[in-house]
């Protein structure tokens, strides 16, 4: 079992926490310029992480607040617990692994 | 609500979530040093509260309740035994004993009123959960047997209150003495929890047996 500290709560039990997937994927400026593609991208388009991952979750029978956390998916090591609206601490999510970039990748393969 | 005739003659006939247990909890519950007692105590008022307590909305709002409290695990203590609960830092639980229904939404109101038009939200709850108390040397011991929290007096002294889980079973949990726990549930929670503390009450009125742990 996993201890999570909720930047409110402190220290629980990760049974008491929801996922809430990929963090920090901006709402689009302009969504009304999308094309349908790119709406889908930001729907549902996520990167698949294997290593440092940062990722939002809520202290779901706590006090009910999300909040964003960077998780190791290999290991679970939880590196950093930070608030809503923060930026995961410099240097801990590579480049182009994590999802710190609002930018939508394709996945390989898909046409433009 | 008005206290008419006919909603005083309504009151006579409340029934509280876990009545129907009375009697188990008092056949269930076990005296001596390795003792645990249950009751519920039906037909508090409890208020939720939604408001920035640092806002001028929050500073009325504690006028009424004797402050709001700012952490987890906090409780303030107000006027005739109201207590008001951290739930959240925006979200707050006012729970006061009940006087034979007079109050009748009287604190809701008051509340409602200090609340004004700022942006939050006060809602009587008063019927959403009730009240189990689980009391004696070893009431720490039946909870720990399903609930994860840490509730060691390093970490949980007397007057801490938390959200958390009993067997699955979201509750507000309130430490109201060294070895007396006020819980929670909500109101189609109450037999099942109750069924559930009672079980795990059962070892204890063993003579000699060793703890579970
Ligand atoms: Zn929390």
């Amino acid at each position: 079992m996993l201890l999570f500290s909720c930047p409110n709560c402190g220290p629980r039990n990760e049974t008491e926490f929801h996922y809430g997937g990929q963090a920090h994927v901006a709402y689009p400026e302009h969504p009304e310029e999308l094309s349908d593609r790119q709406w889908a991208e930001y729907l549902f388009y996520r990167q698949n992480t294997k290593g440092l991952f940062a990722e939002r979750w809520v202290h779901s029978t706590g006090c009910r607040k999300w909040f964003n956390m960077v998780r190791d998916t290999v290991s679970y090591d939880i590196k950093a617990v930070y608030r809503m609206g923060e930026q995961p601490p410099a240097g801990l999510i590579p480049a182009g692994t994590g999802s710190t970039s609002p930018t939508q990748h394709a996945p390989e393969g898909a046409k433009p | 609500m008005v206290n008419t005739t006919a909603n005083t003659e309504v009151r006579g006939l409340r029934r509280s979530p876990a009545a129907h247990l009375w009697t188990d909890f008092a056949v269930g519950s076990v005296a001596g040093e390795r003792g645990v007692t249950l009751r519920e105590i039906p037909f508090q008022t409890m208020v939720g509260i939604r408001v920035d307590p640092s806002s001028e909305a929050g500073r009325r709002i504690g006028t009424v309740t004797g402050g709001l409290p700012l952490a987890c695990g906090n409780v303030t203590s107000g006027p005739s035994g109201l207590a008001v609960l951290w739930l959240g830092p925006d979200e707050f639980l006012a729970i006061a004993p009940d006087n034979g229904g007079v109050d009748g939404g009287i604190l809701a109101a008051a509340l409602v009123e200090a609340l004004g038009e700022s942006s939050g939200q006060v809602v009587d709850l008063s019927s959403n959960r009730t009240t189990l108390e689980l009391a004696g040397p070893s009431a720490r011991d039946v909870l720990e047997k399903s609930c994860a929290a840490d509730l060691h007096p390093r970490a949980f002294a007397p007057g801490t209150a938390i959200t958390t889980e009993i067997g699955k079973i979201p509750v507000v949990l309130w430490k109201t003495g060294p070895e007396t726990f006020q819980i929670f549930p909500r109101a189609s929670f109450a037999d099942h929890l109750g069924r559930w503390l009672l079980d795990g009450m059962g070892e204890f009125a063993a003579a000699g047996s060793p703890t579970w742990h």
